[in-house]
């Protein structure tokens, strides 16, 4: 059993030794959304080569996302006591002659040079850039994300150097449970999953119930443009992990499961690396640091399927089924997983948790605007000049965001349409560009802030393109459960292609509305009640490029006419070969269980 | 008893089948994690065979003491459940918004068109078998692909088109 505080002291001296030892300290960025793909393996191996043949001692650490995707491959050279370097788009080509002048002959190469910091001794930085003032990383203000790209996701003890389970120490140590639940309360904290309901609310319903209760963490995040929860999970699962132990203290809840996709394997990899890690340091398991509070984590993964990111539906997935939503009442903190009391929070939401509890809730809640306290983190993507993942307080405009972090639109072009909150989440114009970054303000401008995603098009875009996507995209992840979604989904993508290629029918526009109508009155879920969303919002900002596609048969951008594909299909998918291979009077038994 | 239910004479001889099942028992034994389901099942059988086998169903079944309905309602609703062996590799590129906004279509008619499909599905050879993606997770990269799970990211059509004719020297080379 091992006390908070010798975890920390080891945890400061091993920090001290690669921060003010004698060898530098590399970190690449080697996470999903940007490392992989673009080089950063090659990166990593030309780095290992160069400083072996050059015989030069150094630490390497793979660390995760520091938010500037567009420079990746990112490079971050700490010499101990003299300064940091951060280099990107680092090839394996560069490589050899980066480490050749960086850490044999001790100097500071401008090119690829994003910016450095003064870290103790160095007096000779003048005339280079200060990373800490690029626009990307001084307009941020990194909460969750506090930690990623500055600390090894595979070592517990750089993250409780960091600060890491300060807050969780403190609530098991001087808070009751119910004072924690009051404290993320007071802190305002909403939910960033789409919904934004309070967190502090919603862990408050799960103080009744029986044990075992479960606490759920959501890293489906099918929605294309957003990877901020998988970023997390990569770059620092800890906080996470911590978040959901936190929650199940003030919960009292036994069990928790982090809830991947399959294939998704950079989250799934780290995160189950970090839970191991965890319950070696006695962070997890019974008897947490001495005290009588227990908790148990898992990772469990879903197929492919976006409807999982429901919240009962997710908890069909945890259970193996097909992941379709549940009628709700009974709630999940009557009624959830395997009928447990359960609460599900997004990664987002659960890993603002530690810094609520180690700072105060007055301190959370001073950042931000109204009623949406703290920050909102940002993907950015598209037609955009630098994009990336942002932290940025809430209260910023849409505007500062696309213009001062993301750089504009590139090449001259104008902004002419921006798609937030995921594809169910409708598009904005170029007019909503001040619109402050405010769950209410965003949902009374027809929009959600979501999950955090902004796609950028340019005014090469046709609205009626962009829109056949997003439909698509709704009608290829529509569970079938209910049938309005099911079919709706199918009618209004048949329409939108109709309109695309220039053959729409009278009255067409009026049936894709009565559609949208049904769809919302009579689905279960948010699949299928914002499933017009995208449509009735393109329509409503883009009303010229409907007309010109609708009624004069001509695409404004040409976008529309160039070839299109998606995949044809729809659950259940029709090449699972059920009758060749087993008799239909086995396949109609319905219940009947082996025993 | 409709004719297609017929019993076909499968022309896998005997001890490959054996080999699959213990695959397939392996598979389904040894999950890591301690949540065990009909989806966990299935998909552990996925990675270690990259298919799901008719023999798969009732071994799953049994396994989880659910019903032979259940599993394949279970399998049929993801789309990362085949059920014929697959091709030798993996192409999938991604048509979510983010990448369509800059040349999805492009890279994604250029691969089609190198591989001879027309959509989904494995090329004549069953040298690839191509993918859809509805997000591949690294957006800032768009247009992204992915080749037996490896990412490359700002993909042009161009490039594209050499990805698929290396992987296709390689494939040549292995068989030499």
């Amino acid at each position: 059993m091992s006390s908070y505080e010798a975890l920390k002291t080891l945890a400061d001296s091993r920090w001290a030794e690669l921060t003010e030892g004698s060898v530098p300290w590399i970190k690449i960025g080697m996470s999903m959304c940007c490392g992989q793909a673009s080089g950063a393996y090659e990166t990593l191996d030309a780095i290992k080569e160069a400083l072996s043949s050059d015989r030069i001692e150094a630490n390497i650490s793979e660390v995760g996302c520091l938010g500037i995707c567009y420079a990746s491959p990112v490079v971050d050279i700490l010499v101990p006591n003299q300064h940091r370097a951060v280099y990107g788009n680092v090839t394996a080509d560069l490589v050899a002659d980066l480490i050749d002048k960086c850490l044999n002959q001790g100097k500071i190469p401008k090119k690829n040079l994003l910016g450095v910091v003064n870290v103790g001794g160095n007096n000779k930085l003048n005339g280079l850039p200060e990373f800490n003032e690029l626009p990307q990383i001084k307009l941020q203000n990194r909460i969750a994300l506090r930690n990623a790209g500055h600390i090894d996701p595979k070592d517990i003890y750089q993250y409780i150097a960091q600060g890491g389970y300060t807050g969780f120490n403190r609530a098991l140590t001087e808070l009751k449970p119910e004072d924690v639940i009051e404290e993320v309360k007071s802190s305002g904290l909403r939910g960033r999953g789409g919904a934004a309901f309070p967190t502090g609310v919603k862990w408050s319903f799960m103080t009744r119930g029986e044990k075992p209760k479960y606490i759920l963490c959501n890293c489906e995040e099918g929605d294309p443009g957003a990877f901020n929860d998988k970023s997390i999970l990569e770059s620092d699962p800890y906080t996470t992990i911590e978040g959901m132990t936190i929650a199940a203290y003030a919960t009292g809840s036994t069990n928790g499961i982090i809830f991947i996709r399959h294939g998704h394997d950079g989250p799934i990899n780290t995160t189950e690396d970090a839970i191991k890690q965890v319950y070696e340091a006695g962070l997890l398991g019974k008897n947490i640091l001495g005290s009588d509070f227990s908790f148990d984590l898992e990772v469990s993964l879903t197929g492919e399927s976006y409807v999982a990111g429901e919240e009962t539906a997710l908890m069909e997935a945890v259970e193996g089924k097909r992941s379709m939503p549940r009628a709700r009442p009974p709630f999940p903190a009557a009624y959830g997983v395997w009928g447990r009391p359960s609460t599900i929070n997004n990664v987002k939401s659960l890993s603002y948790a530690p810094s609520i509890l180690e700072h105060g809730s007055e301190w959370f809640s001073s950042i931000g605007v109204n009623k949406s306290t703290g920050t909102a983190i940002i993907c950015l993507s598209g037609n955009i000049k630098y994009p990336g993942l942002y932290e940025v307080p809430m209260g910023l405009t849409i505007g500062d965001v696309i213009d001062s972090i993301g750089g504009g639109v590139p090449k001259g072009r104008k902004l002419k349409m921006l798609q937030t909150g995921g594809p169910l989440g409708g598009v904005l114009s170029s007019d909503s560009l001040g619109i402050t970054l405010d769950f209410d303000e965003m949902r009374d401008a027809g929009a959600i802030l979501g999950s955090g995603g902004i796609i950028v098009a340019d005014d090469r875009t046709c609205a009626v393109d962009l829109t056949r996507i997003l439909v698509a995209f709704c009608q290829f992840e529509s569970c079938g459960k209910c049938f309005p979604c099911r079919l709706g989904t199918t009618n209004l993508l048949e329409i939108v292609e109709r309109m695309a290629s220039n053959k729409a029918k009278l009255g067409d526009v009026q049936l894709m509305k009565q559609i949208g109508q049904t769809m919302q009155a009579g689905s279960l879920c948010g699949h299928g009640q914002l499933g017009f969303n995208p449509i009735d919002s393109a329509m409503k900002h883009f009303q010229e490029d409907w007309s010109a596609c609708v009624d004069e048969g001509k695409c404004l951008t040409g976008s529309c006419n160039k070839p299109y594909f998606t995949p044809i299909n729809t659950r259940p998918f029709a090449d699972a070969p059920i009758k060749n291979t087993v008799p239909i009077h086995i396949a109609n038994q319905v219940g009947e269980k082996h025993e | 008893m409709p004719s297609d239910v017929t019993p076909k004479i499968d022309p896998t001889p005997n001890s490959e089948k054996q080999d699959i099942v213990d695959r397939i028992n392996k598979a389904v034994k040894n999950q890591n994690r301690p949540t065990v389901t009909v989806l966990s099942s299935l998909l552990s059988i996925e990675d270690e065979l990259g298919y799901i086998p008719k023999e798969a169903i009732s071994i799953v079944s049994e396994y989880n003491k659910s019903t032979i309905n259940e599993v394949w309602g279970v399998a049929s609703f993801y789309p990362n459940f085949r059920f014929d062996p697959p091709a030798k590799n993996t192409v999938e590129v991604c048509w979510g918004p983010s990448c369509h906004l800059v040349g999805a279509t492009d890279v994604i008619k250029s691969v089609l068109d190198e591989l001879e499909l027309d959509g989904e599905g494995d090329t004549a050879d069953k040298m690839a078998t191509f993918k859809f993606n509805t997000c591949l997770g690294a957006c800032p990269q768009a247009p992204v692909m992915s080749i037996n799970h490896r990412m490359y990211g700002k993909v042009s059509a161009k490039q594209a088109k050499t990805y698929i004719s290396a992987l296709r020297e390689d494939v040549k080379g292995a068989h030499k």
